[in-house]
């Protein structure tokens, strides 16, 4: 293609644009709706992620050794573990150290209960980080038949539900976004079917001077990637902005910290570039799309 | 046959650009048992044979529904034919790819009843587009979209769009734009169809201004005036079928 036609096609684009205001309007409409919907979920969806991922970092199965093992038993119990796959890390923690850790834990009430002045009710145990979190029931169960085990623990019902919900949560927010993104292709094209039906004469008598078929939608082409652009604005400027709204609230009354946002930068700018993306495919696609049933030839 | 036009030889025609040597002698359009049948199941022709010469001028007669307009159609490749061979300006119509209609639609010209002109462009827009569409310079552009104009006797009306326009000055855009590459071959499905007679002569004398500078011209008409008066070879179709092909013919109908 020459460059003289090149920059026909791109004139041409944006005259069209321009001339079909209304149509154009109503297509950025779609396309903008679509990606605030779309941007709303992606945000979302990759922050139930990060969470997920940062609750699956904090699971740990905890080994209670038999309180009648002995010192060189104990050390066996550590040493099996750690032969195991996929082990992280293994810590030992005395008795003395978890019933401090279990005090700390109730605060002031601890005293209350006057554990202090008991005679420690609590095992030796071993802190045990795997590489991939997913396999904790599998591994907790394997080490519970080691000989003294007295008992393992890892929150059972919590960490299956947890990998439960996130797996869940990742396929249908995946399902979802390409829903969205199929109906917006579908609203673009049906719009902008409606603004070259209005042209198909243009296209018709193109056709009978005999331009090919590529000089015909290249056009087409610059006004989707047009509409897809200007459509993409709107719903970047409720990212950017809602989600440093979002994180200014959230930080400020956050008491768990297991729920942390991801940082703002570069997080809100990679995700802006992919809603732009997502918006330039679609007018591209709707708009390439609905000139092909006026190509007679 | 006519001698005096029939056989033009490519140095006489000063307008073709053409890559065919000077003193070949060629034959614009060449159909042999050519048929159309609709998807429909209508047989719009039924076996069409005929030879066509580069310099004629043809006018194309017979009552409505005969298959003047499907003729027509198959020579710039509007529609194709379910059966025969078709040769139009040294393109083979038959076995030709869809991709190669628009480099057949740059060697032929098309004029319509309806004038096919664009509302929102103007004159010289609707001109100039043609001659966009096969990528020519601007500089080329502007020349020549003002020599058809002229040539056509609308230069000083570029500027307006094909609202501000008669029927005939209408009609006479889209001939301009029809001739601004050069054609071989001009083609014109009732072109005065929606012109009155004065206005319809205007049109007929820019035709053979055109045909005498060497472009083939196929005209279908219903006019018995036009064909009656101004003599020239008339193919006639019925059903179909050439009924009639005759050199200085009549209108031979009662219209
Ligand atoms: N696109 C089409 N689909 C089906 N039938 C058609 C089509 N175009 C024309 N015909 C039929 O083919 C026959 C010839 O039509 P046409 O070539 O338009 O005749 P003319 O131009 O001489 O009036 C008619 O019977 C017409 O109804
Ligand atoms: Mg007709």
């Amino acid at each position: 293609m020459r460059a003289r036609t090149f920059k026909r096609h791109i004139r041409e684009g944006f005259k069209n644009t321009w001339r079909n205001s209304w149509m154009t309007l109503a297509s950025i409409g779609a396309v903008t709706t679509t990606l605030i919907l779309v941007g709303a979920f992606l945000v979302l969806l990759l922050n139930i992620n990060h969470i997920a991922e940062n609750l699956e970092e904090d699971v740990e199965i905890k080994v209670l050794v038999d309180l009648t093992a002995n010192e060189e038993e104990t050390i066996a119990v550590g040493e099996a573990i750690e032969r195991l796959d996929n082990i992280q890390s293994v810590t030992f923690s005395t008795k003395e150290e978890e019933l401090e850790r279990l005090m700390s834990g109730l605060g002031d009430e601890g005293d209350v209960f006057g554990l202090i002045d008991q005679e420690n009710p609590l095992n030796d145990a071993y802190v045990v980080k795997l590489v991939d979190p997913t396999e904790t029931v599998n591994v907790a169960e394997e080490i519970a038949t080691f000989d003294h085990v007295e008992d393992v623990n890892f929150g059972e019902d919590f960490v299956q539900n947890l990998f439960d919900f996130n797996a869940y949560a990742r396929n249908i927010g995946l399902v979802l976004i390409v829903a969205l993104v199929f109906t917006a292709i579908f609203l673009i094209s049906n719009t902008i079917k409606i603004t070259i039906f209005a042209r198909r004469k243009e296209i018709e008598i193109m056709q009978l001077v005999g331009a090919t078929k590529w000089f015909i939608r290249w056009p087409f082409f610059v006004e989707g990637l047009l509409l897809g652009f200007l459509g993409s604005l709107v719903p970047i400027g409720f990212i950017v902005g809602g989600y440093y709204y979002l994180e200014q609230n959230i930080v400020a009354v956050n008491q768990f910290d297991f729920v942390t946002l991801i940082p703002f930068a570069p997080f809100v700018w990679q995700v802006s570039g992919i809603v732009v993306m997502i918006g330039v495919v679609i007018g591209v696609w709707g708009s390439v799309m609905s000139v092909r049933k006026f190509l007679k030839i | 046959m006519s001698k005096d036009v029939k056989k033009t030889r490519i140095f006489d025609v000063p307008l073709l650009k053409t890559n065919l040597d000077k003193g070949d002698w060629i034959t614009m359009i060449k159909m042999k048992d050519v048929k159309k049948t609709y998807p429909n199941g209508v047989q719009a022709l039924n076996g069409i044979t005929i030879d066509i010469d580069l310099g004629e001028f043809v006018y194309l007669v017979g009552q409505s529904g005969a298959g003047k307009s499907t003729f027509i159609k198959i020579i710039f490749g509007d529609e194709k034919a379910s059966a025969g061979d078709v040769k139009v300006a040294g393109h083979d119509l038959v076995n030709m790819k869809r991709k190669e209609i628009p480099m057949l639609r740059r060697d032929i010209g098309v004029v319509f009843q309806d004038f096919k002109l664009l509302p929102t462009m103007t004159v010289y827009e609707n001109v100039a587009f043609a001659l966009e569409v096969v990528e020519e310079t601007p500089k080329n552009i502007r020349k020549r979209v003002m020599e058809v104009l002229d040539q056509v006797g609308l230069k000083n009306k570029a500027r307006f769009i094909p609202d501000e326009l008669s029927g005939g000055e209408q009609q006479r855009v889209a001939i301009a734009r029809a001739i601004a590459n050069y054609p071989k071959l001009l083609i014109a499905d009732e072109p005065t169809g929606n012109l009155d007679p004065d206005t319809s002569w205007e049109i007929m004398k820019i035709l053979e201004e055109i045909n005498a500078a060497g472009t083939t011209i196929i005209m279908a008409t219903h006019s018995k005036e036009i064909v009656n008066t101004i003599k020239r070879r008339v193919i006639a179709i019925d059903g179909g079928i050439i009924v009639r092909d005759q050199h200085r013919g009549d209108y031979g109908y009662e219209s």
